[in-house]
Parts: C-alpha cells; sequence; structure tokens
C-alpha cells in the first residue's frame, strides 16, 4: 500500500496551517479546565473518602472530554477531501498511478495521528495526579481506548461527509449534525417503544462510551465502535469511487 | 500509443463528446484546438482516468483507461487546464510528494528532483510557498510534477493560458524541447501555438472532430483567402471603385472614417494573387496616399467557420 506520501502530505497539511494548532490550544485549555474541575469537585464528594479516582474523576473527565471532541473533529476533518476539489488538486490524485484506498488511508492515517497526539498531550494531567494519588494505569487505558474509539468513529463519520461536498463549512456542519443525531438518539426514551429503544441503544454513541470510562472494557462496545468506522470508511471509498462512474464534471 | 475510438460523453443532458475517434503514433507530437467548450478538455480528462467515458473506448499503450487505470496513469504525465497545486506547499515540497506518489525511487528521487527544477526554471523557488509564486512560475511548477517521473506520453491542457508572452515563449521552448523524446498531446485555442509545437492538429468543434491534419496541408486547406486592412487617404468613393477593380479583390468593406477623406477599408483578396503591389501602384497613379497595409491573420473562429461551412 502506497499511502505513505498522502499521509506526510496531510500532516504537513495540518502542521503548516493554523488550524491544528488552534484545535490543541482549545483542546488543551478546554480539557484543563475540565479536569481541574472535576478533581476539585472530587476533592469535596470524597471527604468520607471510598470513591476510586476512575469512578470520581476519570468518569467525569472523560465524559467532558467527548463534548470537545464534537467541537473539534469536523474542524479535523472537514478539509480533508472538500478542499482537494475546492482547488481542483483532486484532479492531480485521482490521475496520479495511486488507488483510491490509498488516497483514503493517507489522509485517514494523518487525522487519526492528530487525534492521538492531543490524547497524548492530555496524559500530563494524570501524570500530574499520579504524583500526590494512587492512579490506577488500566481503567485509565480503558477510558483512553474509549476516548480513542470514539474519536476514531468521528473522523470516519467526517471523512466521509468531507467527500460529499466541496465546501468545507457544509462539511464541518454536516458532520456535527450527524455526530449529533448518532449521540442524542436515545434522548426521546420517555416516547420510544422498548423494542426501538432496545436498537437504538445499540446505535447510540453517547451511551457506548459508559463502560470505557469506568474502566470496562466490552468486546461487543470494540466491535461495535470499529463497525461504526469501517463502514464510514467505506462509504467514504464509495464515494471516491462514484465520481467515476457519476462522471462529475 | 494513444487510441481512441467513437468515444461519447454525456453529462447530464449535455453531449459533450459525440463519436470521437483518432489515434496518436508513438513520438508524435498532436496539438488538439477547439474554441472553448467543445469537448477538449472533457477529452483529456477521459484520457487521463480522471473521468470515465459514456461510451466508446480509450487505450494508451494498449491499456484500456478502465481495466487497467493504473498501467495507463503511469504512462501519462497530465497538465491540468487550470494548474491545481497546494498553495501551503512549498515547491519542492510539492515535487518529493508528487515523486513519491509516482514511485520515483528513493535513490533517483534527490537527482530527478533537481534535474526537473533545473529544466523548468524553479531551482530558484525551491523554498517559495506555491501560493506566493506567480502565474508563470506555477504554471512551470505544474509542468515540473509532469515531469518528475519522466512519463513517456504528456498530456497538456493549455498549458500557456494567462501567462505574459516572455512566460508563454519560455514555456513553448520547454515543451518543444521536450517533444524530442516523448508523445505529446497538447490541447489549445490559439492556432499560432499549436502550429508551432506540433506536427499533426486535431480540431474539435461541438464534441465531434472536424479536421485532422497536418499543419501545412490544414493551413492551405483554409487560408485560400485572407484579409487586407488598408487605410488610405483619397476621395471615397473613386477609391472604393478603383480597389474593386483590382483583380484578385472578392469585395471591398468600409471599415472606419479616420479623419476627412481618409478611410480604412477592409478587402477580401485570394491568396494567389499580388494584391499588394496592384494596390500601391492605384494609390500612386491617383496621387492618394497609402497609409498603413496589413494583412489580417485569420482567428481560429474563422477557421472553424470555414471548416463548419467546408463540412456541409
Amino acid at each position: 500500500m502506497n499511502f505513505f506520501p498522502v499521509f506526510k502530505k496531510e500532516l504537513q497539511s495540518y502542521l503548516s496551517s493554523s488550524i491544528a494548532y488552534v484545535i490543541m490550544t482549545i483542546f488543551l485549555t478546554l480539557s484543563g479546565f475540565f479536569f481541574y474541575t472535576d478533581v476539585l469537585n472530587f476533592n469535596i464528594r470524597n471527604m468520607g473518602g471510598g470513591i476510586t479516582l476512575t469512578e470520581g474523576v476519570w468518569l467525569y473527565f472523560f465524559q467532558d472530554i467527548r463534548f470537545i471532541f464534537l467541537l473539534i473533529i469536523p474542524l479535523l476533518t472537514m478539509r480533508l477531501f472538500a478542499e482537494e476539489v475546492k482547488l481542483g488538486t483532486i484532479e492531480l490524485l485521482l490521475t496520479y498511478p495511486i488507488k483510491n484506498i490509498e488516497i483514503l488511508t493517507g489522509k485517514f492515517l494523518a487525522s487519526l495521528s492528530l487525534l492521538l497526539l492531543i490524547l497524548i498531550l492530555t496524559l500530563s494531567y494524570p501524570l500530574s495526579l499520579a504524583t500526590i494519588w494512587e492512579v490506577d494505569p488500566w481503567s485509565l487505558l480503558a477510558g483512553y481506548l474509549g476516548l480513542f474509539l470514539l474519536g476514531t468513529s468521528f473522523i470516519a463519520c467526517g471523512i466521509f461527509i468531507s467527500s460529499l461536498t466541496e465546501n468545507q463549512i457544509v462539511a464541518a456542519v454536516a458532520t456535527l449534525g450527524v455526530l449529533i443525531l448518532f449521540w442524542f438518539l436515545t434522548w426521546n426514551e420517555a416516547i420510544a417503544e422498548p423494542s426501538l429503544m432496545e436498537i437504538l441503544l445499540r446505535l447510540s454513541l453517547f451511551d457506548r462510551t459508559y463502560n470505557f470510562f469506568r474502566g470496562v472494557i466490552d468486546t461487543k462496545d470494540v466491535i461495535f465502535f470499529m463497525l461504526f468506522i469501517l463502514f464510514f470508511l467505506f462509504l467514504t471509498l464509495q464515494s471516491l469511487n462514484s465520481r467515476r462512474w457519476r462522471g462529475v464534471r | 500509443m494513444i487510441e481512441v475510438e467513437n468515444l461519447t460523453k454525456v453529462f447530464g443532458s449535455i453531449w459533450a463528446l459525440r463519436g470521437v475517434s483518432f489515434k496518436i503514433e508513438k513520438g508524435e507530437s498532436v496539438g488538439f484546438l477547439g474554441p472553448n467548450g467543445s469537448g477538449k478538455t472533457t477529452t483529456l480528462r477521459i484520457l487521463t482516468c480522471f473521468l470515465p467515458p459514456t461510451s466508446g473506448r480509450v487505450t494508451v499503450d494498449g491499456h484500456d483507461v478502465i481495466q487497467d487505470s493504473m498501467e495507463v496513469r503511469r504512462r501519462i504525465g497530465y497538465f491540468p487546464e487550470k494548474v491545481p497545486l497546494y498553495p501551503w506547499m512549498k515547491v519542492l515540497t510539492f515535487l518529493n510528494f508528487v515523486a513519491e506518489v509516482k514511485g520515483v525511487g528513493r535513490t533517483e528521487r534527490k537527482r530527478k528532483l533537481f534535474e526537473t527544477m533545473e529544466s523548468c526554471g524553479l531551482a530558484g523557488v525551491a523554498h517559495r510557498t506555491i501560493g506566493n509564486l506567480s502565474k508563470g512560475y506555477r504554471q512551470r511548477v505544474g509542468l515540473a510534477q509532469v515531469l518528475i517521473n519522466d512519463p513517456p506520453i504528456l498530456v497538456l491542457d493549455e498549458p500557456t493560458v494567462g501567462l505574459d508572452p516572455e512566460q508563454i515563449s519560455e514555456i513553448r521552448k520547454l515543451i518543444k524541447n521536450l517533444s524530442k523524446e516523448r508523445t505529446i498531446f497538447l490541447s489549445s485555442h490559439i492556432l499560432p501555438e499549436v502550429s508551432m509545437l506540433c506536427n499533426r492538429i486535431i480540431i474539435i468543434h461541438q464534441g465531434k472532430i472536424i479536421a485532422e491534419d497536418t499543419q501545412e496541408n490544414l493551413a492551405a486547406r483554409l487560408q485560400t483567402a485572407s484579409r487586407l486592412l488598408i487605410k488610405i487617404e483619397g476621395p471615397r468613393e473613386e477609391v472604393r471603385k478603383r480597389l474593386e477593380m483590382i483583380p484578385g479583390v472578392s469585395k471591398v468593406e468600409e471599415k472606419e472614417r479616420v479623419a476627412e477623406k481618409i478611410f480604412v477599408y477592409l478587402l477580401g483578396v485570394r491568396k494567389d494573387v499580388d494584391v499588394a503591389r496592384e494596390i500601391s501602384s492605384v494609390v500612386f497613379n491617383n496621387r492618394w496616399s497609402l497609409l498603413e497595409m496589413r494583412q489580417l491573420e485569420m482567428s481560429l473562429e474563422e477557421i472553424f467557420l470555414n471548416l463548419i461551412t467546408q463540412e456541409n
């Protein structure tokens, strides 16, 4: 697979534009603030003791981070294909001897690397906490895995939507809309029938992260995210291939 | 090298190509001429695997553009009309990216990059950001990305459009050099450009090929008549009458009045008769003054008109 050149180009693109830095700054500022308040909260509630760090801090912290993901990941993925179409460079890419799946892999992995980088930066929070408290690395790892899978799902969805339009803003807003829908599918608990609720619960990105954040890795959850990611990557590939048979001008 | 058979392309309800067929042999430089919207770019895009044909068959070096797309892409260097480039990239970074994508080996990449930038006159701007380059340099970067992997076939879509005269002549020189060892298919709507660079011309109009011949044959076929523009000081009616009597002049048209007694006339003349000598002697004998005389080149539109009327 010759995806490396595209991967490298996308990373360069992220790092040469201000967007990556803006996103990282926003992310670190917000997550730092959330972490700080979550720890303060924990201190107050843990007066009597007995609450673990996982239940008292990480669960809240990770849940807060999901909202920042919702905000920043559409911004991360919006340009991936929309920009190529707008600039016309898609005409170069699609006439170079490189397969569509290689282009997609390169772009996907580039945005994934940025997500990983962001997550690694947040490791400073548990590390600083570990200096005064005992931190259980395994439940923390489960939480990070949950975040990573959630973020990757967002990216897959965002890439797909970016491949449908040449307007980056449309791509970002549409991604946000779709993600919110997937997230809050289960909010209508009072109205939906139990059988429907059952299905919705399985599809809701929101509920799927809960186990991870409590420190539990359930294979079913992992498979759900994997399928979600593969599904959208597959759609993206079809959207790219369709440029050929649709004969877009 | 390139074979196009009965190619059609339909966009919705618009027929961009209606049964285009032609062949290009190895080592030929072929010009693809046509007015805007005639189907040039569509043909090139199908040839380079960017668009699929609606029907018909296109093969490059024996490889089908649909079934064997990767093999075709490896053999073709494509210069798209609008020269799309990444504005945020540095010239060298961009060319390195293209070299990697096109599979230029690590060991020869450095040499290849150096050579290509040298031959395209980019050595001085290697570390400049593409978005800050002038149109002429962007065009060269576009050409460099075509040449980086030394493809045997070059497909160039209007390579000199939007450049100033000096840049145009530089790019043409570059292409002329390249044509020595490669097959070139170049689209343009400028006749002199094509006649300068190519030894064969294909003319397309409204999605159909209306002429295909060498430059000399086409010129001979088309330019049996030409036009003269002359400015004469003298009595209008008299001048006009005398001009019309000159053998070889088919029609005289008054174009504008410059000053009292000075008029510009437009003459349709036969190419094989020396009309100029006759005109000047008429003017001299009547003691008028000949202030200007020049031959008007046939514009592309007129050539098309000629071709279309010939067809019918």
